[in-house]
């Protein structure tokens, strides 16, 4: 393949594994870099700048909690978009794309109930509580390990990929939910605060290391992305050379 | 479709069909709990539509995983979808027989269940009432996840981690609905129609998600 043929002029040309494994390689240190700058830049930022009166020290919490909370959610969309275009436009890298995501968003699933319970203990004084955010954000939770227990059990990767681009897109109903939920029912969580009309209700002081820190964990789901996705694509080139193998020896061995 | 829903309504009311041990299991759900809590009347009264509802959850996903799996197994799904109905359509119905053996059935009996719970006539009438709207929905979530599992051969663990997440939202509204009947300053209405609206989205989107299911299987 010349070098030519592995430019990338339109989405579609994604598609091909080989553009794609090409284009990712180059930009995932790039990615990686970054992450880590705004890592930096965040974490210096979120352990320098003042606590709040109220809530002392344990505000800092929040600049892990509400980077991994959005974190959670964008997944959610990159894996419904993902399962449209398994659906709908049959692109073979949307099944790698939600394969490879769905962990990562467990795993800022995870993070955020954590960090939010730890949070929620010296301010709300108890661990949990079912609210209303809570309960969808716990509900998104159980979602991400049903699609993962579905991916584990189901051996055939395009099969498992059009089951779960279907079960991915019944379980977006929840995303909206978990948006609006703090001002569907009004408890304990509070609102949204940062994106709002009429601008920000937080302080200059700690939107700027939320910001950053936000900046650094979506460089970080890129990365992890990518590399998930790259992972996934060289794992089926390896399982196909090895079916390839098998059957060469098969028919090697066979009639001799 | 007249047919179908009759074969499936016979099917799971024959010897050996799962109208009946739905009946049963739910009953030892509701008998359980007592041994579990204690047996103290005023708390059991208070629980006690929330026990039912979930007994019904319950109960409504043991037999979900047959949904598909019969009919795969002997070649009936292969003759169902070469049919001109669409298959939403068949899906539809046959949630409806599924419903109407499992469900309506458990509706019929909460005025049983509920003297063993203490409820008084007005909590018999609410819960009977919020499982009647609120139980097609859960089979109509199953539906999707049946047909989505209905290749594994394990599948009847996964189809209730799947439904689980999405029916946690029709039992807080079953459940909320029936407190707001019995204790008087709650709003009844509200809970009761989203209950209603739930049951109308998932009458749309289970059927279609499962026929969807069903096809990709088989290319």
């Amino acid at each position: 393949m010349s070098d030519t043929s592995l430019t990338i002029r339109r989405f579609a040309d994604l598609a091909n594994p080989t553009r794609f494994l090409a284009l990712s390689a180059r930009l995932l240190p790039w990615i990686c870099w970054l992450t880590a700058a705004l890592f930096g830049l965040g974490l210096f930022y979120a352990l320098t700048s003042a606590g709040d009166y109220q809530q002392g020290e344990t505000v800092r919490i929040m600049y892990v909690h509400v980077p991994s909370a959005w974190l959670a959610m964008m997944t959610y969309m990159v894996m419904t978009l993902s399962a449209l275009g398994t659906l709908v436009w049959r692109h073979p890298l949307a099944d790698v794309s939600a394969r490879a995501a769905m962990p990562i968003g467990a795993a800022f699933t995870a993070l955020a109930l954590v960090t939010g319970s730890l949070w929620g203990k010296p301010m709300w004084g108890a661990w949990w509580v079912w609210d209303a955010r809570l309960t969808s954000f716990f509900i998104l939770f159980l979602m991400y390990l049903g699609l993962i227990a579905l991916n584990r059990a189901l051996e055939d990767p395009t099969r498992a990929a059009r089951l779960s681009a279907i079960l991915i897109l019944l379980g977006f109903i929840n995303i909206p939910i978990i948006k609006f939920s703090v001002d569907w029912w009004n408890t304990l969580h509070q609102p949204a605060s940062v994106l709002r009309m009429g601008g920000s209700a937080i302080d200059g002081e700690f939107l700027r290391p939320l910001l950053l820190m936000a900046g650094a964990f979506t460089c970080l789901f890129l990365a992890l992305h990518l590399g998930a996705m790259r992972n996934e694509i060289l794992r089926r080139r390896v399982a196909a050379l090895r079916r390839q193998a098998a059957r060469g020896a098969l028919t090697a061995g066979g009639p001799a | 479709m007249r047919r179908l829903l009759l074969r499936d309504l016979a099917l799971a009311f024959r010897a050996g069909g799962g109208g009946l041990t739905g009946l049963l299991f739910f009953l030892a759900v509701v008998a359980i709990v007592p041994f579990g809590i204690g047996p103290d009347v005023k708390l059991l009264a208070r629980i006690g539509p929330a026990i039912l509802w979930i007994g019904a959850l319950l109960a409504a996903l043991l037999g979900l995983d047959r949904l598909f799996q019969a009919e795969r197994e002997d070649g009936t799904l292969d003759l169902l979808m070469m049919q001109e109905t669409p298959l939403s359509l068949i899906v539809l119905v046959k949630c409806m027989a599924h419903w109407v053996s499992s469900g309506l059935i458990l509706a019929l009996s909460v005025p049983v269940f509920g003297l063993l719970l203490n409820l008084g006539p007005l909590a018999i009438g609410a819960t009977m009432l919020t499982l009647f709207v609120g139980t097609p929905a859960l089979t109509l979530i199953g539906a999707g996840a049946a047909a989505v599992t209905v290749a594994l051969p394990r599948g009847g663990l996964l189809v209730s981690v799947l439904v689980l997440p999405l029916a946690i939202p029709v039992l807080i509204f079953g459940v909320s609905a029936t407190q707001a009947a019995i204790e008087a300053p709650a709003a009844f209405l509200t809970p009761f129609l989203i209950l209603i609206a739930l049951n109308l989205l998932f009458a749309v989107l289970g059927p279609l998600a499962a026929a969807t299911a069903l096809r990709s299987l088989e290319d």
